[in-house]
C-alpha cells in the first residue's frame, strides 16, 4: 500500500470511529436525560416512575416543615399560573429557598405529589440581573 | 456625573470606530502614521472607559442612589468592600466590567507587540477595537449603567448576601480576564490569516497570548469552583451548570492549542487545526459570555431573561463565519510542511490528546446546549444530568491523565523500543506499584475508573519525577551548582518546558483532588439535640452548645441576627476539631413579618463551618430556615407584644423589638431547639486547591518571559536541539 493510500484509510477509519463515538453520545443523550417540565406541564404529562425535573417557584403559605425532616410546599410556575404541585423533599435546603423564589428539583411523581430525590434541591445564583426594562 | 459616565462611553464608542477606520485602512495604504492612530486608540479606549470606570465605582462607594444602579445592587447597611464589588452584581456593571478589561488587556497586548509583527497588528487592533465597539454600543444603546431617577431614593436594595463573600471581589473580573483576554489571541489569528503571516514570528506571540487566556480563565473557573464548595445549594465546587460549562469549553481548546501548537512551531504540522484551534476557543469564550448574560440556557447563575441575546448571536455568527471563510480562503498558507512519520512518536501523542481534549469539549457542549437541541427536536426541554457527563468526562480525564505522562517522554518523529525502554520503565514501575498499593492498601480495588485514575497518576508523576530528576542531575553535572540552585537554573534555562512538567503535575494532583473526593464523600443530614452525637465517615460529631450574636456588624457582611451551634468532632474518641457552623439573619425592608420578625426575616445565609486538612476537610452547616421556623412562636408572641403597645410611638417600638430579639436570641441560648445540621466528611479535597496552586505557578513559570527574552527563545532552541541528537546517538 503506497503512502497517500495509507493515509486516507487511516483517515477514513479515524473519522468513522469518531462518527460512531459522537452517534452512541447522542443517543445516550436522549435515553438519559430528565425532562425540564414547569409545574403545569408536568400535571398535564407527567408518569409515575420517570424522572422529571421540576422548576418553580415557592407558593405563598404552602411551606412545612415536618417533624421527620420532610420539608413539603407548593411550586407554581415562573409565569404565576394557578396551579400549582406538592412537593415532598429531604436533604440539604439551600439559603435561598424561600417563598416567591425560583428553584429546581430532580424527581419522580407519586400520585398527586412530586417526591424529589433526596438532596437534588438548587436555587438559583440570586445575582440581580434583572430583565431589562 | 451620570453625564460625564454617558459621554465617556459615547466618547469610547467613536474611538472604537475611528481607531478600526485608521488601522484598515492605514494597513491597505501602508501608512504608518494611521496605523499608529490605530494603536492608539486602543490605549485611548483604555483611559476613557477606565474613567467611566471609575465614576461608576465613585457612585457605588459613595452611595449615590440617584443612579438606578447603585440603588438596585447596594445599600447603606452594605459593606465598603460589597460595595465596590456590587458593581458588578449588575447586568449593566458586569458589561461596563468586561469592556474596561477588553481595553485593559488590549493595551497591554498592543504596547507588548509595538516592536513586532508589524503587519499583523494592524489588523488585530482593529478587531480587538470591533470587540470594543460591540461591547460599548450595548452599553451606550441597550443597558447604560449610567441611568439615574429623581429624586434619589433613601436607600437601595443592597447586595444580595449570598455575593457577600470575598470570593465576589476577585471571581468575576478572573473570570472575565479570561473571557476579554481570548479576544487577543482571536485578533491576532485574524490578523495573521487576513496578513498570510502565519509563521514563526507570529507563533511565539500567539503562544503566549493564548497561555496567558488559558491561565486567567483557569483561575477564574478555580476561583468560582472554590466559592461554590463553600456555598450551600450550589452543587459543591462542580455541578455540570451551565455558566460553569461554558467556561470550560474554551479552557479545553485553549489546552489542545497550547499543544497541539508546538507541533507546527517544531515541525511544521496541523496549521490548518490550529488556527481553527485557536480562533474555537475564542469563539467558545463568547458563546461563554453570551450564557452569562443572556439567560438562553437555565442555570443556577439566574441572569433573568434579558434583551441582549440577539446581538450576542449576530456576533457569534460574525465570529463563526470569519473564521471559517479566514480558514478556507488561506488554506495555502496553512499546508502541512511534514507527515506523521509514525504512530508511536510525540507528534502522534499530541494528536491523540488534541482529539480527546475536542472530544471532551463536544461532550460538554452537547450536554450544555442538549435543553435547547432537544427542546428543538421533540419539543420538550430536557436535561442530561450530572451522571451523563461523568459518564464520559471521566473516562476522557484519565486518557488524558495518562498522555500527560506519555507526551514528554515519547520522542519526536519516531520512537525506538531501545529510547522506550529507557524513558518508560520508571513510569511504568511507579503504576504497577500503585496498582499493587491499589488491591491492597486503599481499597480503592471495587471502583474500576479510580483504580484506572490511580494508575494513570502514578503513570505520570513517575514520568515528569524521572524528566526533572535527569535534568537536575545532568544540570548539576554541567554547572556543578549547590542543589537549590541547579533545580532554579534547570528550569529558568527551559520555563516552557520545566513550566509545562509542572502544569502536567497540578492537573493530576487536582483530578486526584476531584476523584477521591467524589467518590468517597460522607454526608448526613441530622437533627441534633444539645449534647447528642452522630458518627459520620468515622468522625463522631457533638452538638456541644448554641451560640447566639445579635450585632450590627456593617464590617463584615451586615447580618443582624447569628444564631449557630457548636459541633466538637472526636475520631476514635481522640479531638479532632471545632466547628461553628452559623446561620445569619438579614432585616426585611418590606416589614411584613411584623416589627421583631422582620428584622431577621430577609435574607438568610448558612455559613458553612470548614476543618481543612490534607487528609480529609470536615465540615458542618445549619439549616438557616429551620432554626427560624423552629422560633417562630417566639417571634409571633414578640410581634404581638410590640404591636399592642401601639401607644409608645415608633422609636420607642424599635428599641422595643431589638430588645425582644435579644430575647428570643437570649431564649435560644437557654433552650436551644435540635439543631439541622449537614454534617460532611470529604476526604483529599484539599488537593484538589493544592493541585491549582501548582497548575499556577506552572503556568507563571512557562509564561513569564525571561531576560532578553529573544536571544533566550534561541539559546533555548539551539539546547532543544543539542539535547534532541544527544538523546539520537
Amino acid at each position: 500500500m503506497n503512502r497517500e493510500r495509507k493515509r486516507r484509510v487511516r483517515l477514513v477509519v479515524c473519522l468513522a470511529l469518531a462518527l460512531a463515538l459522537a452517534g452512541g453520545l447522542i443517543y445516550t443523550s436522549f435515553s438519559a436525560a430528565a425532562q425540564a417540565l414547569t409545574p403545569t406541564q408536568l400535571i398535564a404529562r407527567a408518569r409515575p416512575g420517570v424522572t422529571y425535573q421540576l422548576t418553580g417557584t415557592v407558593v405563598a403559605g404552602s411551606v412545612r416543615r415536618t417533624t421527620n425532616g420532610v420539608l413539603d410546599f407548593r411550586l407554581a410556575d415562573r409565569s404565576g399560573g394557578r396551579r400549582s404541585i406538592f412537593v415532598q423533599y429531604t436533604g440539604a435546603v439551600p439559603d435561598p429557598f424561600r417563598v416567591g423564589r425560583e428553584l429546581i428539583v430532580t424527581g419522580s411523581v407519586r400520585g398527586a405529589s412530586f417526591i424529589a430525590s433526596p438532596g437534588s434541591m438548587i436555587t438559583k445564583c440570586p445575582s440581580k440581573y434583572s430583565p431589562a426594562k | 456625573m451620570a453625564l460625564a459616565g454617558r459621554a465617556a462611553l459615547i466618547i469610547a464608542l467613536l474611538t472604537t470606530l475611528c481607531g478600526i477606520t485608521a488601522s484598515l485602512y492605514g494597513a491597505r495604504r501602508g501608512r504608518r502614521e494611521l496605523v499608529e492612530v490605530g494603536r492608539r486608540s486602543v490605549y485611548a479606549l483604555a483611559i476613557v472607559l477606565t474613567l467611566a470606570f471609575a465614576i461608576l465605582e465613585v457612585a457605588f462607594i459613595t452611595n449615590d442612589f440617584a443612579y438606578d444602579t447603585v440603588a438596585n445592587n447596594s445599600s447603606l447597611t452594605t459593606p465598603l468592600l460589597y460595595r465596590v464589588a456590587a458593581m458588578w452584581g449588575s447586568q449593566e456593571g458586569s458589561l461596563l466590567l468586561w469592556v474596561w478589561l477588553l481595553s485593559i488587556w488590549s493595551s497591554l497586548a498592543v504596547f507588548l507587540t509595538r516592536n513586532r509583527l508589524r503587519e499583523i497588528v494592524p489588523y488585530a487592533v482593529a478587531v480587538l477595537l470591533g470587540f470594543g465597539t460591540f461591547f460599548t454600543a450595548m452599553l451606550v444603546f441597550f443597558v447604560s449603567p449610567f441611568v439615574t431617577s429623581s429624586p434619589a431614593p433613601a436607600n437601595g436594595a443592597g447586595l444580595d448576601p449570598l455575593l457577600r463573600n470575598p470570593s465576589m471581589m476577585i471571581h468575576p473580573p478572573m473570570l472575565y480576564s479570561g473571557y476579554t483576554f481570548f479576544t487577543i489571541p482571536f485578533a491576532f489569528a485574524v490578523g495573521a490569516l487576513i496578513t498570510r503571516r502565519v509563521d514563526s514570528e507570529w507563533i511565539p506571540v500567539v503562544r503566549r497570548l493564548a497561555l496567558a487566556s488559558w491561565m486567567f480563565l483557569g483561575i477564574g473557573i478555580l476561583l468560582g469552583a472554590h466559592w461554590a464548595y463553600y456555598e450551600i445549594g450550589w452543587g459543591g465546587y462542580w455541578g455540570w451548570d451551565a455558566v460553569e460549562n461554558a467556561a470550560l469549553m474554551p479552557w479545553l481548546i485553549a489546552t489542545a492549542f497550547l499543544h497541539s501548537i508546538m507541533i507546527q512551531e517544531k515541525r511544521g504540522m496541523l496549521k490548518v487545526w490550529n488556527a481553527s484551534l485557536v480562533l474555537a476557543a475564542s469563539t467558545l469564550a463568547i458563546v461563554g459570555t453570551f450564557l452569562v448574560r443572556s439567560g438562553v440556557l437555565s442555570s443556577i447563575h439566574a441572569f433573568g431573561a434579558s434583551t441582549l441575546g440577539v446581538p450576542f448571536v449576530i456576533l457569534i455568527a460574525i465570529m463563526v463565519a470569519g473564521s471559517i471563510y479566514l480558514v478556507v480562503s488561506r488554506r495555502d498558507v496553512l499546508r502541512s510542511e511534514h507527515q506523521l512519520d509514525s504512530l508511536f512518536s510525540r507528534e502522534a501523542a499530541f494528536l491523540l490528546n488534541n482529539m480527546l481534549f475536542v472530544g471532551l469539549t463536544f461532550v460538554i457542549f452537547w450536554g450544555t446546549f442538549f435543553p435547547l437541541i432537544s427542546g428543538a427536536i421533540t419539543g420538550t426541554e430536557s436535561e442530561v444530568g450530572a451522571p451523563w457527563f461523568d459518564r464520559y468526562t471521566v473516562p476522557l480525564a484519565i486518557a488524558l491523565v495518562a498522555l500527560a505522562g506519555i507526551g514528554p517522554i515519547i520522542p519526536w518523529r519516531r520512537a525506538t523500543l531501545a529510547n522506550m525502554r529507557r524513558n518508560f520503565a520508571f513510569p511504568l514501575l511507579a503504576t504497577a506499584v500503585m496498582l499493587v498499593l491499589c488491591f491492597t492498601t486503599f481499597g480503592a480495588g471495587s471502583s474500576a475508573p479510580t483504580v484506572a485514575f490511580l494508575c494513570a497518576a502514578a503513570f505520570t508523576v513517575g514520568s515528569i519525577a524521572q524528566e526533572l530528576g535527569r535534568g537536575y542531575l545532568a544540570r548539576r553535572a554541567m554547572s556543578g551548582d549547590s542543589p537549590p540552585l541547579a533545580l532554579v537554573s534547570m528550569i529558568r534555562r527551559n520555563r516552557r518546558r520545566y513550566g509545562g512538567y509542572i502544569v502536567h503535575v497540578g492537573i493530576t494532583v487536582l483530578l486526584l483532588g476531584i476523584a477521591a473526593s467524589s467518590t468517597f464523600t460522607h454526608t448526613a443530614f441530622v437533627n441534633l439535640g444539645r449534647g447528642h452525637a452522630t458518627t459520620v465517615g468515622g468522625y463522631t460529631m457533638t452538638n456541644v452548645r448554641p451560640t447566639a450574636a445579635i450585632v450590627n456588624d456593617p464590617t463584615s457582611t451586615g447580618a443582624l441576627l447569628t444564631l449557630g451551634v457548636v459541633v466538637g468532632v472526636t475520631h476514635d474518641g481522640r479531638y479532632v476539631t471545632t466547628l461553628h457552623p452559623t446561620a445569619e439573619y438579614y432585616p426585611d425592608a418590606s416589614g411584613a413579618e411584623g416589627p421583631v420578625g422582620s428584622l431577621i426575616s430577609g435574607d438568610a445565609v448558612s455559613e458553612l463551618s470548614l476543618d481543612s486538612s490534607l487528609r480529609r476537610d470536615i465540615s458542618a452547616a445549619i439549616d438557616a430556615a429551620e432554626i427560624q421556623s423552629a422560633l417562630q412562636p417566639e417571634i409571633n408572641q414578640a410581634n404581638a407584644l410590640v404591636a399592642r403597645d401601639g401607644s409608645i410611638g415608633p422609636t420607642k417600638q424599635t428599641e422595643l423589638s431589638y430588645y425582644l430579639l435579644a430575647a428570643i436570641a437570649r431564649g435560644y441560648l437557654r433552650h436551644p431547639p435540635s439543631a439541622p445540621l449537614k454534617l460532611a466528611s470529604t476526604p483529599l479535597v484539599a488537593w484538589l486547591w493544592i493541585g491549582a496552586l501548582i497548575l499556577l505557578v506552572g503556568a507563571l513559570i512557562a509564561i513569564w518571559p525571561g531576560p532578553g527574552a529573544v536571544t533566550g527563545r534561541a539559546r533555548a532552541r539551539y539546547l532543544a536541539r543539542v539535547a534532541q541528537e544527544l538523546g539520537r546517538a
